[in-house]
């Protein structure tokens, strides 16, 4: 197979399989490609080790031995709260490939033996794992492109993917990679609401699969929120098992916790301000914490705050779709997308399959990047290796919105002003969270006037810096998030309809989402017609 | 946000420019990298792990620029508190920086015992609420 090349001043890359996102599932793609033989590249964003929410997290793996009573256990505890929408025969596969992959990755990664000698796999800290996948990519051979984000993909003129086109953003000059076959490894989507690393998250993989023709599915699960001090981005969790929750009047708030922390934390933040404290974490545990944890603690001790004896105010970082379970929808073991040459891995795919309804949480997301990384990366490299490369065919740049607008112009909306009506309706917890007919169409709405506006005018600099682009992936991430939500018509999970609060047995099926100007919605099952034109 | 590059401690090596995930740094030739685009800075605090000079200060706040002078800061205690809390270059060695992440489970753990038991850890306090400006 061939090597990557270099051509020209515009850096022009001939791969086998090119990774588009260099996070937890990206470098497990790329890995796994470069095993199988391929020629393979990373573009990422940022930089592949810092980028995206793995990075500054803590990852916990979802972790149970090959014994086939505790796996069975396991997969049941997970399928009563997935509510029908999950595969069995899937988290079993994640179980198997995170437990006999993790372990491989210790020749970069420095694993812990607790006090007992045992060596502790599940658990890693985030900066160290992610600079272990990119020493172990770079150690396969993979070649990495940092600052260079992707904007748009190339077709073959039968549909097929070919590639994709972007910014190195530190020369200001562009990129553009053929390559046999593509993996989107381009992260969630949390409309920018000052998650923990995941500001780069704006669904651009998302948005560059449905200019293909691909198809989302679970768009409506994406209301899943964690607590962080209101002045802050640090969402690490642990530390809020033992949080005490007070009103403004000090009078204690009972929330639960698990995944029905996230609406009694809204109704109580919907109704004023929510102060905690961590009291009752124990003493031998906050000796160590800087050690489990190393970056929980700076924002407290940088506003001189002792969060164990002061109750300092609180607020939710909206996890979008990525502690959601939505993403592009993938057709077979491999993780291919329904577009032939195109992969998607991580949170760049549903999670239904491993997750349901329901938010995966750390460990089930983590065990999903791992091993759905892996099966997309041999998946791209078995393709590309049957079609090869045809990179003497003409390709076609087929991106559209805040990157070839109708009109560029100088009086467009800015970025920030795109960004602003998106979030408008994406962050306010009575409208992400507690959802209701006329309340979806409202913000679909107003998001219709912010997709009008990126793909009619832009500002030629928001375009040059790659800026407008990311605000046209947000504002279609949240069209496809409240087009699903608005179809769903009941409770499912985290879809929370207060217009209709009750599971109903007609909707227990997956739900699909895509187009551009006219967004689609269509339930899976194709034997439930009478649903499938719910919104066709 | 990113608030400071402290030019006395720095070395010129061009990491943070590299590693920033939102990218806000400007390489100089001759001096210190710049702080170029601060509001693009989403407060995740990598670059003052990846500075091996700890020359970098990132201030609490997601929101808005503070106003911190780099005496400030170094009194404090603060440049390099991440690098050493987590155990990199020239801490790696030392047994009070060992990396215990994989304690987390057992955290947890003890959090559910004590909610269920009603626990070994209830401490009674009357904190004052303190809202940040």
């Amino acid at each position: 197979m061939m090597p990557p090349t270099l051509r020209q001043s515009e850096l022009t890359l001939e791969v086998d399989v090119l990774v588009i996102g260099g996070g937890l599932a990206g470098t497990w793609a790329a890995v796994s490609a470069a095993r199988e033989g391929a020629s393979v590249a990373i573009v990422e964003k940022g930089y592949c080790g810092t980028s995206g929410v793995t990075a500054t997290a803590g990852p916990g793996h979802w972790w149970v031995p090959p014994d086939p009573k505790l796996r069975a256990e396991a997969i049941s505890r997970r399928q009563s709260t997935a509510f029908g929408l999950a595969d069995s025969e899937w988290m079993e596969r994640i179980l198997d490939t995170t437990w006999r992959t993790l372990p491989t990755i210790a020749g970069y990664y420095d694993f812990s033996t607790d006090d007992s000698g045992a060596v502790h796999y599940r658990s890693l800290r985030g900066p160290e794992y992610m600079r272990a996948m990119r020493s172990l990519a770079q150690d396969n051979g993979v070649r990495i492109l940092d600052q260079s984000p992707a904007l748009e993909l190339l077709l073959h003129s039968d549909g097929s993917v070919a590639g994709a086109r972007g910014l190195r953003r530190q020369q200001r000059r562009e990129w553009s990679a053929r390559a046999g076959a593509t993996v989107l490894a381009t992260g969630g989507c949390a409309f920018m609401s000052r998650l923990l690393g995941s500001q780069t998250n704006t669904g651009d993989g998302y948005l560059m699969a449905a200019e293909a023709g691909a198809e989302l599915s679970g768009m409506e699960f994406c209301s899943y929120h964690t607590v962080s001090p209101t002045f802050s981005t640090m969402t690490r969790s642990m530390s809020y098992a033992f949080a005490t929750y007070l009103d403004a009047s000090g009078r204690e708030l009972p929330i639960p916790q698990g995944s029905e922390s996230t609406p009694a934390l809204a109704r109580a933040l919907l109704k004023g301000p929510v102060f905690c404290h961590l009291g009752r974490m124990p003493m031998d545990i906050r000796d160590v914490l800087p050690q489990i944890s190393p970056n929980f603690m700076l924002p407290f001790v940088r506003k001189r705050i002792d969060p164990f004896n002061e109750a300092f105010e609180v607020t939710l970082r909206g996890e979008g779709t990525v502690r959601g379970t939505g993403g592009l929808r993938i057709v077979s073991d491999d993780c291919s997308t329904s577009v032939p040459g195109l992969f998607a891995a991580g949170d760049a795919a549903t999670r239904e399959r491993v997750a349901g309804a329901t938010s995966g949480g750390g460990a089930q997301n983590s065990a999903w990047a791992l091993s759905s990384g892996q099966w997309a990366g041999r998946g791209a490299a078995a393709l590309a290796r049957s079609r090869g490369l045809r990179a003497d065919r003409p390709v076609e740049a087929i991106g559209g919105a805040g990157l070839r607008p109708q009109q560029i112009t100088a009086s467009a909306a800015s970025t920030p002003e795109v960004i602003a009506t998106m979030q408008g309706e994406m962050l306010p917890f009575d409208k992400i969270i507690f959802r209701s007919g006329p309340g979806l169409a409202r913000s679909l709405s107003a998001l219709e006037n912010a997709w009008s506006n990126v793909t009619t005018s832009c500002q030629s600099k928001d375009i040059e810096s790659g800026k407008a682009r990311e605000a046209a992936a947000l504002v279609a991430t949240s069209r496809w998030c409240y087009a699903a939500a608005e179809a769903r018509k009941e409770s499912r999970g985290m879809h929370l309809r207060d217009d209709a609060p009750a599971r109903n047995d007609d909707y227990a099926q997956r739900l699909l989402v895509g187009g551009l100007d006219q967004v689609w919605t269509r339930f899976e099952r194709p034997s439930h017609d009478r649903l499938g034109r719910v919104a066709s | 946000m990113i608030e400071l590059v402290l030019s006395e401690r720095c070395t010129r090596c061009g990491i943070c420019v590299d590693i920033c995930p939102t990218n806000v740094f400007d390489a100089v030739i001759g001096a210190s990298p710049v702080i170029a685009r601060q509001d693009d800075c989403e407060t995740c605090f990598m670059c003052e792990l990846y500075c091996p000079a700890d020359a970098l200060f990132v201030g609490a706040d997601c929101e808005r620029p503070e106003a911190v002078s780099p005496a400030e800061v170094s009194e404090a205690g603060w440049l390099g508190q991440f690098r050493r809390d987590s155990g990199w270059g020239e801490w790696a060695e030392d047994p009070r920086y060992r990396n215990q992440h994989w304690r987390m489970d057992s955290v947890f753990a003890r959090a559910r015992q004590a909610v269920t038991s009603g626990g070994d850890v209830t401490v009674a306090i009357k904190p004052p609420l303190r809202t940040t400006p």
